[in-house]
């Protein structure tokens, strides 16, 4: 304890460069004018999220109580991360009680380093992978690649993006920006085993999958998975999945190695009421995803005698010691703020660089790794609020975002490379912004939308060479006088 | 274990979380304070009875599970008769099943000795009960007790005969949480296996047993 109090009263460190996928190689501007020019892409994408608007509306519609729900679910989120030192120590206790070995890692790098580690004791060179966003935060993959461990995404859409070489673009359903036609041909492409008459109908495409990773599954002795759930309580375990391979990745294998980022724990078992009503409604548009499973340690007879759980840091004690950024660790990764978010539905996950794409990743990303490191992405909104509208922990991106820019515009005055009218007029736009009431009433009086306003009647007078940058991409009309969410909801209704 | 400073490393991940709450001075919110009110509009539109039971088989029948009700003294002949619907010959039962559940003419596979995952994926079929089922949800949850067995059972053969006692029928997720017991493994199904990853949209069948029939009994 005396080595950490040393550096007090400094920050935790953000996650160090060059190990895992939290920093994309260029900056959201150049790569999103990229994929505005990509027709197909955008179609897709907007095939896709307007689908599930839809079903997600419906669910949540019938829910008399879901407002209170997201309340309790904040509540919760909040409580916990007042006291995430205790829980976690918690946590560990109860997993230790049951059987399984608890690992705890600073940054990505010890973190696969540990998993790295944990699978060669069991002299396998394979492991089956349930959909994780920390493993693939941390590079897992690559860095298993690297060490000689092969590892097999099980998740269809992962598959898909695995075998189309091609990167996750949604936090969700990594694969959200092919259609049906592209999978089919990267299936007949690269599968190896693909029927030759396989039809681009999901239920075909999805039958080609099974048959591909139904050996796997049954011989695989080791396999790596994320968590949804953590309960300090108990030590149990969550996974809410879909298609099964997340049973078969935690049921079959000898081994189960879970890496889990330290925010995901609750205090106890009877607060996944909450979580479970507000995530899949949330993510899938579904009263309940197909398969949950929960697990306690190591059960005798029953699923893997080895359970492994790495807890990760990776730059989240960072987020936790900004006041005005924090509660971004309260995400419970449903996806939709991405489903709804217009700056999202038009460039696509890969612009965001980070494995976080969309509204959350926009003001994750630069939390964990520093603002300096992904310091376009806090522009990448046009702050219409419809976020923190979906989210089911009520998470507020847009403050939170508007927070971020003034510390970028911050950080570059300090290195004096803003000019001084730059930084106060951002400075201006951050009160406003940065506090509801007076974002409302600014906005609501049509000031903003002057402000904001640009020659051609497109949002580009944003100051700043990176956010004149962003804005000159893209081709959203400005909201004359109208708020921002309420031209928004006007965009919604011409569909 | 896996490296010298494991032990330092717990001990700084620690150290940071108590040196951001000193940056940042966490609000005190003490956990009796957390704001329960979705419990009493829950409560209040909560539904009992033969009104429950058709909430039940309207969410089942949306996920594309395939439901028959029948009474207590039917079990056998309507597993049966699911059973035979599907051509299934080797069927997979855990040890604790009703013996009255299994009158059907197959190769019964009971898991004892347990059987191998090879054996398990030769199998067509399997049969179990289940512990409770959220309404709401249409969520059946298996919690490994005698008639259900182990994980595996319900998950590697294709077709999935899960029997439903109207009793253990509860409205809500957070019932259904107050009669589980978390430190057994448990698994909550709602529907066959599927995937909303093209385009969105639910497709049914992937890894999972790709056919729930869901034998409701009567109380
Ligand atoms: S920020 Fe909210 S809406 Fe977005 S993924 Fe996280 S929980 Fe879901």
């Amino acid at each position: 304890m005396s080595t950490v109090l040393l550096g007090m009263p400094g920050l935790p460190p953000a996650s160090p460069r060059g190990t895992g996928n939290l920093r994309g190689d260029e900056a959201f501007p150049d790569a999103a004018r990229s994929a505005l020019g990509n027709a197909q892409l955008r179609r897709n994408i907007a095939h896709a999220t307007t689908t599930i608007r839809g079903k997600r509306a419906a669910v949540v519609g019938e829910l008399p109580h879901w407002e209170q729900l997201r309340e309790a679910g904040r509540q919760l989120k909040s409580h916990t991360m007042a006291h995430l030192d205790e829980y976690l120590v918690q946590l560990e206790a109860a997993v230790t009680a049951r059987g399984g070995v608890v690992h705890w890692a600073r940054d990505a790098a010890e973190a696969n380093r540990i998993v790295t580690e944990l699978v060669r004791a069991t002299g396998s060179d394979e492991v089956v992978k349930v959909k994780s966003m920390a493993t693939q935060e941390i590079g897992l993959n690559e860095h298993l690649e690297a060490e000689g461990i092969a590892a097999v995404e099980t998740d269809l859409a992962e598959l898909i993006v695995q075998l189309g070489h091609d990167k996750p673009s949604h936090i969700l359903v990594p694969a959200i920006h092919r259609n049906r036609t592209e999978i089919r041909e990267i299936f007949l492409r690269e599968m190896g085993d693909a029927p030759a008459d396989l039809t681009d109908e999901p239920s075909a495409l999805a039958a080609a999958a099974r048959r591909h990773l139904r050996r796997k599954f049954l011989s695989a002795r080791v396999a790596v998975s994320g968590a949804n759930f953590a309960v300090a309580e108990t030590g149990t375990l969550s996974v809410v999945e879909s298609e099964g391979n997340g049973r078969m990745c935690l049921t079959l294998p000898q081994t189960l190695i879970t890496v889990m980022g330290i925010e995901k724990v609750v205090p106890r078992v009877q607060d996944l009421e909450v979580f479970l009503q507000l995530l899949p409604r949330s993510s899938t548009g579904e009263r309940m995803n197909p398969y949950t499973s929960m697990w306690t340690g190591v059960t005798p007879g029953d699923g893997p005698q080895e359970f492994h759980l790495v807890l990760l840091d990776n730059g989240r004690t960072r987020v936790l010691a900004d006041e005005h950024g924090r509660d971004a660790l309260n995400c419970i990764r449903c996806s939709a703020c991405l489903n709804v978010c217009p700056v999202y539905e038009r460039t696509g996950g890969h612009a965001y660089g980070s494995v976080y794409p969309g509204p959350i990743g926009a003001v994750l990303s630069p939390q964990l790794t520093g603002v300096e490191d992904n310091a376009s992405l806090p522009y990448a909104s046009s702050l219409c609020g419809a976020c923190y509208d979906a989210c089911p922990v009520k998470i507020d991106i847009p403050s939170m975002l508007v927070h971020l820019r003034a510390e970028h515009v911050e950080e570059h005055r300090r290195q004096s490379r803003t000019p001084a009218v730059e930084s106060v007029v951002m400075r201006t736009l951050s009160w406003v912004m940065g506090h509801p009431r007076r974002w409302t009433a600014a906005a609501r009086m049509g000031r903003l939308g002057r402000l904001l306003r640009g020659r051609r009647g497109t949002i580009g007078a944003l100051p700043g060479p990176v956010v004149g940058g962003w804005t000159s991409a893209r081709d959203l009309p400005a909201p004359p006088t109208q708020t921002f969410r309420d031209w928004w909801r006007g965009q919604e209704d011409q569909k | 274990m896996s490296s010298p400073d494991a032990g330092s490393a717990r001990e700084e991940v620690l150290g940071r979380i108590r040196q951001a709450h000193t940056a940042a001075a966490p609000q005190p919110w003490p956990y009796d304070d957390i704001d329960r009110g979705y419990r009493e509009p829950e409560r209040a539109t909560a539904l009992t009875g033969e009104a429950l039971v058709e909430l039940l088989v309207d969410r089942l029948v949306d996920y594309k599970a395939v439901v028959h009700r029948c009474a207590a003294d039917a079990v056998g002949e309507t597993v049966a008769a699911r059973l035979a619907g599907r051509g299934a010959r080797r069927v997979v039962v855990p040890v604790g099943l009703d013996p009255s559940w299994r009158t059907a003419e197959v190769e019964w596979l009971t898991d004892e000795p347990a059987l191998t995952v090879d054996q398990l994926d030769g199998a067509d079929a399997v049969v179990t009960g289940s512990a409770v089922t959220v309404a709401l949800t249409g969520t059946i949850v298996l919690d490994a007790g005698p008639d259900q067995g182990r994980r595996a059972l319900t998950l590697v053969p294709d077709h999935h005969v899960c029997v439903v006692r109207e009793e253990d029928v509860v409205h809500g997720v957070g019932e259904a949480l107050t009669r589980l017991d978390t430190g057994r493994p448990l698994t909550w199904i709602s529907g066959p296996s599927a995937t909303s990853d093209i385009e969105l949209s639910r497709v049914e069948g992937v890894h999972g047993p790709r056919l729930l029939d869901v034998v409701l009994v009567g109380s």
